[in-house]
């Protein structure tokens, strides 16, 4: 890449038919939730809040992995930041998904039930935080500053494209910088008001990075996928190397170990504690039904994609990145049914795992979310980041 | 030393990039027999010197499975075989607990083994002279050059073509490195006795000084201001009193305050059970408070239930069960004199329970022995 007016990156559209494909999987999934609340509202709730949990992780981790790259002052990832910026336009989704639940919160949340406040001391203490209006305000509130950071990061990037002005860089570095507490603690929010609050008696302080680990995984398989796929098909530049994609498996890698940590701490300082309060979580999860499917999360979630990509070549190799990718990103999906089933089952006392039509619709869903979104936004878009003034060395990076 | 034999010949590079395309032009030229140096580990040089995977990955795995392994076996051997000890009600083989401890030996064994496998078994232990050792060009790579060298058992080795293509792919200080054959036979320079003496004699020196801090410096003033106060130290000897003893005994006849003696010796429980009197009703207050202490001292070796089967069982002999009919028949003051004073296994407990605490428990034997054995009229 020694000539200085080579093209690095030609604009190459994506085709329509992309579009028609993910709508027809996005109807098929609004048509399956809707039937799914007409039949039982209850455990559509649920998997509602999955679905929620799912895309909102991916978007949130989408724009922590491009405040990450300003912060870090990344070369290689500069090539994918802009299919990173059109996943984290996930999060606009979130709201409208948001609207069901917030709209009947009771059903779901038993916090809310007067009877069992005036039954449980333990619960009826912490409704000066789990109480309608401050979680629907904590909620909202969160959706605007997260919006509010996606047109500061990922919006003024996109004008980027146009202007070619190398000078915001140095504005987006600071920002991210501002990005990261906040994210920090809005994501540590979401997870205990979503997830925890399931259940209310229970609490773990390290769940916030829990959710944090796993989202961040999910997000970064959904990039490496997209940008493989991408790639392969010439919607990407042709200077692409197998060192980019190494990064990719390293990160994917590193944060399976560090979902890994997280999980096992959580659980090994609760199972040593041993009290009441904190084990009943796991003993939700470790009854008869819910045990292998706990089991099965160490399986999938961890041991799989460790064996996977421990090895140097299939952190290189685009194939098996591909599919490694696929799987942790339904590995998320496993986590999180671990995390929001168990919960339904025990409200209804089946207390054996469940899995259906009902379950299946928030896959799909997502998937034709996912779908939808990227290409609507990624349809008049450059793919790649050309107004970045690190975008030459992106591309020229090698390790 | 006047040195003969040509070893090899080197040129250095600036750059990582200069010396991936270098790699790359060698393997192009053919030479086998040749070795690049660099200050860090440059990615893709291995694939540029078309080098063969590293077999060090698998002494890491076996060394690392070997350090689970291990650590498994250890605390398997001591905590639930040899010395098994109850800890918080945990199994006395708990994985949880045991895997960060398992975690760390494996990394450490598979770190530091491979490490010593890799100076052993590729650098040839002990030898550790290399004829690139002590020149200009190891300083330079080892520094921030970075260097490839052609050896002169190369197949194809000529010296005035190498030094042509050295200067053909833009190296510059291109060298020729000579050695002596007697250097790597005979001389090993890590058994030579200065060497020896000047590692055991740091070794005396560390332990000398470590031991001087820990066992003298610390004793001396004025470290030891805190050891040495102006008070008797409970098992001290002292002259202060004359029989050399620093801690007092109370005087002849001294009670403690609502201290009450108890009249029967351990061997006489006939006597209490005929002269002692439980002072408590059989209110729901006093039924209560015996559970709670039942559940406490006594639940462990005789079970909530009172059978002797009890979840300490097989860390202390079985006591029997208390709904025999010889339990059942015996009066009040015999319990009271059984948790006062103990019976065999059993210890006293009049240490650890009041009074009113013990008839507490034993009306709530009594509702315990009762349940088990309910006549028609209970019921009603």
């Amino acid at each position: 890449m020694s000539q200085d007016n080579l093209v690095l990156y030609e604009k190459k559209e994506l085709p329509g038919k992309l579009t028609i494909i993910g709508l027809a999987i996005l109807i098929l999934g609004i048509i399956l939730t809707v039937l799914a609340f007409s039949t039982d509202t209850l455990r559509a709730s649920y998997n509602l809040i999955l679905t929620l949990t799912w895309i909102y992780g991916i978007g949130l981790g989408a724009l922590f992995l491009v405040a990450l790259e300003y912060i870090v002052g990344a070369d290689w990832s500069v090539p994918f930041r802009r299919v990173t910026e059109i996943v984290a336009t996930l999060i606009f989704v979130v709201p409208i998904l948001s609207i069901p639940l917030l709209l009947n919160l009771d059903t779901v949340f038993v916090w809310l039930n007067p009877e069992l406040l005036k039954a449980d001391k333990y619960i009826a203490g912490k409704v000066p935080y789990l109480n309608q209006d401050f979680f629907v305000i904590r909620t909202i509130a969160i959706f605007i500053i997260m919006f509010i950071f996606y047109y500061l990061l990922v919006g003024r990037s996109f004008k980027q494209d146009k202007t070619k002005n190398p000078n915001i860089n140095r504005l987006s570095v600071k920002l991210s910088a501002l990005f990261m507490p906040i994210f920090a603690i809005c994501i540590t929010v979401i997870s205990i008001d979503w997830l925890m609050s399931l259940e209310p008696k229970w609490f773990s302080t390290i769940f916030g990075v829990y959710y944090f680990a796993g989202s961040v995984l999910a997000a970064l398989s959904l990039i490496t996928f997209i940008s493989i796929l991408l790639a392969e098909n010439g919607y990407l530049s042709k200077f692409l190397t197998e060192d980019h994609y190494y990064n990719f498996g390293a990160l994917m890698f590193a944060f399976t170990n560090f979902w890994a940590y997280i999980a096992f701490s959580q659980f090994m300082l609760i199972w040593y504690a041993n009290i009441p309060d904190e084990t009943l979580w796991y003993m939700t999860r470790g009854n008869e039904g819910w045990f292998a499917v706990s089991i099965g999360l160490i399986i999938v979630k961890f041991a799989i994609p460790y064996l996977a990509l421990v090895t140097r070549p299939s952190k290189s190799n685009q194939f098996r990145l591909k599919i490694i990718a696929v799987w942790v990103f339904l590995a998320h999906y496993y986590d999180l049914y671990w995390i929001v089933m168990p919960e339904y089952t025990r409200k209804t006392a089946e207390h054996t795992p469940v899995y259906s039509w009902f379950e299946l619709s928030v896959p799909i869903l997502v998937i034709g979310l996912i779908w939808v979104v990227f290409t609507f936004v990624g349809k008049n878009k450059n793919l790649m980041p050309i107004g970045d003034p690190k975008f030459r060395k992106g591309l020229e990076f090698h390790l | 030393m006047e040195r003969k034999i040509l070893h090899s010949v080197t040129g250095l590079f600036n750059t990582p990039d200069e010396i991936i395309k270098a790699a790359k032009e060698v393997n192009k030229a053919g030479y086998k027999k040749f070795d690049i140096h660099t200050p860090y580990p440059v990615h893709g040089l291995e694939k540029a010197m078309k080098l063969p995977r590293s077999p060090l990955g698998y002494f890491a795995f076996v060394l690392g499975a070997t350090g689970a392994a291990l650590a498994l076996f250890f605390m398997w051997w001591t905590m639930s075989v040899a010395y098994p000890n109850n800890i918080g009600g945990k199994p006395f083989f708990s994985l949880p607990a045991f895997i960060p401890v398992t975690f760390e030996v494996t990394v450490l064994l598979a770190s530091v083994g491979t490490v010593i496998s890799m100076i052993v078994i590729f650098f040839k232990f002990p030898n550790n002279s290399h004829p690139l050792h002590d020149t200009d060009y190891m300083k330079a790579v080892s520094t921030d050059k970075y260097g490839l060298c052609i050896e002169s058992n190369d197949p194809n080795f000529n010296l005035e073509k190498v030094k042509n293509f050295f200067s053909s792919i833009g190296a510059y200080n291109i060298t020729e490195i000579y050695w002596d054959n007697e250097e790597l036979n005979t001389k090993k320079v890590i058994f030579e006795p200065k060497f020896v003496i000047g590692l055991i004699s740091i070794a005396i020196i560390t332990s000398g000084i470590t031991y001087y801090l820990l066992n003298k410096l610390m004793f001396m003033e004025p470290f030891s201001w805190m050891m040495k106060q102006q008070k008797l130290s409970a098992q001290a000897m002292t002259t202060f009193f004359q029989d050399g003893f620093s801690m007092r005994e109370p005087v002849v006849g001294t009670v403690a305050r609502g201290f009450k003696p108890y009249p029967y010796p351990a061997d006489s429980v006939i006597l209490a059970e005929n002269n002692l009197i439980n002072p408590l009703e059989y209110t729901e207050e006093n039924l209560n408070a015996g559970k709670a202490k039942y559940n406490t001292f006594c639940s462990p070796c005789h079970d909530y239930h009172g059978t002797g089967q009890a979840r300490l069982n097989g860390q202390f002999p079985n006591p029997p069960s208390l709904h025999s009919d010889r339990a059942r028949n015996w009066k009040d003051g015999h319990i009271y004199h059984v948790i006062t004073m103990g019976q065999n296994t059993m210890p006293a407990y009049n240490k650890q329970l009041s009074e009113k605490e013990r008839w507490q428990i034993v009306l709530y034997v009594r509702a315990l022995q009762r349940a088990l054995n309910a006549k028609e009229e209970d019921l009603q």
